[in-house]
């Protein structure tokens, strides 16, 4: 510490001392890189700021008591009830679908593929599904399943779309997790005779648990964000349809969406608090997921 | 492991396959463990399924407005899939998409990679992930909030930038044009900036954790300077990594909706003046067109959307390979 200060008060007595020109460089880069990281804060502070600001004037119990069944554009009051119910449920049936299958694909890729080539399709697979973007996997549920399968807009369709995107980051995070749990806990069990789906599910998975529920919890609150293809799987509804499987649904994006559109004062208010709603909750899923993954770390860190 | 022939890689495949069955069936002979390799198989096998399925759909539902198409898909600009006689190209999108997310990624990733230089290397050893997590705030963030700040905030104070670039830079033809406004694809393009930076900084932050510390010490004990460090150690090192991070944001740009759509007002034809409203991107035209569209008309845009599918599908391809080809030589 005290030779630094030296060389300071003394430039270039030292051996060390640096010439002007590449000092004034290594400055101009630190400030350089300062900026920028300056620079990601400003959009970041403003989004939040400006959702705070504009979404608290209608954040009130109406807005979580009532839809916007009979309310026109232009009229005060109107809630998204019906669109929180909607993305609940959306969410929570996605969920159901999605986490199963990601996780034992997870399990495959690292418990039994190997270097098989199976295996290696599949990651590919996963990679690819990473890129496919939103409104693609939207179409899709379009065409398969209103277009050639018939069936009408509904929340289910929607689920259908938002798993398409959960599956590959539970995937991928599911997998880093596995990854992690040491090699010895699994001969440990393998050399006690426990055959090896117990131990998978007995010694491997409690093991990586709770970097996954972290990782499942961020991909709840990634999905839970999407508007694209909601648009073309659950359509529009202004009235509470607290059945996913029959009819458009509602949803806090598209509500936001709808809402946006509208020209009137009133709705843009609706579409702000609908967009604080939104950032709630999912800035709280994101810290829960922040505090499960701080509480315990999985083992072999 | 990578520089062997294909012949020996699926021999030695081959063996190992032939190793876990025999594994297998030694453990076995119960049936959970059959049912529960079959349940995780299967759930890999879905996967695929789910991924040729795309393609395939996408492509059977976009035959028939295709063959109903009066005009040539590929070089039409106009978008009148829902007339009589059906009209409609992708040449506009196609512009639209690329220059929006081209111009988002020039802008994004030399930032993203000042920051990730901030984090790794500038700010505190205690702050470090925590500064991380602030960064990634950014992609927590859903794009429908993004689009609703860029429509009510940022396209305001777009207005002023906007017409100071078309008069500084107005002698260069992207620049140009006699009516900058807020609803340009440069507004577009800012704003898919923003929310891709997140994952090219968090990508360039794992290419430099990966630098050899000893490079880093060498360089320093040597007397380089924190920034000649970076810039003879850490760079060349991580500069494919960048170079697929910042493909991997173009990609995510790409695929970006609901925040284009709310930003960019529609104007019917290529414009090369990105300054002045106008323009559409595949994924924007498609939430925008959707609710009116008809048989044909969902025929046409599941027909973009394949396009979209097939050009995100490259990109990412590419990107991958670049950051993989790093890992090669690590």
């Amino acid at each position: 510490m005290t030779t630094v200060s030296t060389r300071k008060d003394r430039p270039g007595a030292s051996l060390s001392s640096i010439s002007a020109g590449r000092r004034i460089k290594d400055r101009t880069v630190q400030a350089l890189v300062y900026l920028a990281f300056g620079l990601a804060l400003v959009p970041l502070l403003s989004v939040l700021w400006t959702v705070v600001v504009n979404g608290a004037k209608r954040f009130d119990l109406t807005f979580f008591q009532y839809s916007m069944n009979a309310v026109s554009g232009n009229d005060a009051g109107g809630g998204a009830y019906h669109a929180i119910i909607g993305t609940l449920e959306q969410v929570v049936i996605t969920s159901l679908i999605a986490v199963p299958i990601a996780v034992l694909t997870a399990i495959y890729l690292v418990e039994y593929a190997g270097n098989g080539r199976l295996g290696k399709v599949i990651s590919f697979t996963v990679d690819v599904m990473t890129g496919i973007p939103s409104i693609v996997a939207g179409l899709f549920v379009l065409a398969l399943w209103l277009l050639t399968f018939g069936f009408d807009f509904s929340g289910f369709a929607g689920a259908l779309a938002l798993t398409i995107l959960m599956i590959p980051t539970v995937v991928r995070a599911s997998e880093e997790m596995l990854k992690l749990v040491p090699n010895e806990l699994r001969e440990a069990a393998y050399a006690l005779g426990v055959p090896r789906w117990r131990t998978v599910l007995l010694v491997v998975l409690p093991t990586a648990l709770t970097g996954m529920i972290t990782g499942i919890m961020l991909a709840v609150a990634r999905v839970m964000g999407e508007t694209a293809p909601l648009l073309l799987t659950i359509f529009f509804t202004k009235a509470i349809n607290e059945n996913a499987f029959s009819g458009p649904q509602g949803s806090l994006p598209t509500f936001i969406w709808e809402q946006a559109k509208d020209p009137n004062q009133n709705s843009i208010d609706r579409a702000w608090t609908g967009a604080l709603v939104l950032i709630l909750i999912i800035m709280l899923l994101n810290l829960a997921a922040r505090f499960v993954a701080g509480r315990r770390r999985p083992a072999g860190r | 492991m990578t520089s062997e022939t294909g012949v020996e890689a699926g021999a030695e495949a081959r063996v190992g396959a032939r190793h876990r069955a025999t594994g297998a069936r030694m453990s076995t002979g119960r049936a959970g463990d059959r049912i529960f390799a079959g349940a995780a198989r299967g759930s890999g096998i879905t996967v695929l399924a789910i991924v040729v399925a795309i393609g395939a759909f996408l492509v059977w539902k976009a035959i028939p407005a295709l063959q109903d198409n009066q005009a040539n898909f590929l070089t039409t600009e106009e978008w009148n899939p829902n007339a009589a006689e059906p009209r409609f190209g992708i040449a506009q999108l196609a512009f639209g998409t690329v220059m929006s997310s081209l111009l988002a990624m020039l802008i994004a990733t030399p930032v993203a990679i000042g920051i990730a230089l901030f984090i790794s290397f500038y700010s505190p050893r205690r702050l470090a992930s925590g500064l991380g997590y602030v960064v990634d705030l950014l992609a927590a963030v859903p794009s429908i909030v993004y689009g609703l700040w860029g429509l009510a905030f940022l396209s305001k104070h777009m207005e002023g930038i906007s017409d100071f670039l078309n008069g500084v830079l107005g002698w260069i033809p992207l620049f140009g044009g006699d009516s900058p406004g807020k609803n340009s694809i440069f507004t577009a393009a800012v704003v898919l900036a923003i929310m891709i930076l997140p994952i090219i900084s968090s990508i360039s932050r794992e290419v430099f954790l990966q630098v050899p510390q000893s490079h880093v010490e060498a360089s320093l004990a040597l007397g380089a300077t924190r920034w000649e460090m970076i810039r003879m150690s850490v760079l060349p090192y991580g500069r494919s990594g960048m170079i697929g991070a910042s493909m991997l944001g173009l990609g995510r740009a790409m695929g970006e909706t609901i925040a284009v759509a709310m930003v960019l007002t529609f104007v019917p034809g290529i414009n090369w003046h990105i300054l002045e409203n106008g323009g559409s991107t595949f994924a924007a035209n498609i939430a925008n067109s959707f609710d009116e569209a008809s048989t044909t008309g969902r025929g046409a845009l599941i027909a973009s959307g394949l396009v979209l599918f097939v050009i995100t599908l490259v990109v990412n391809m590419a990107a991958r390979a670049v950051v993989a080809r790093r890992k090669e030589f690590a």
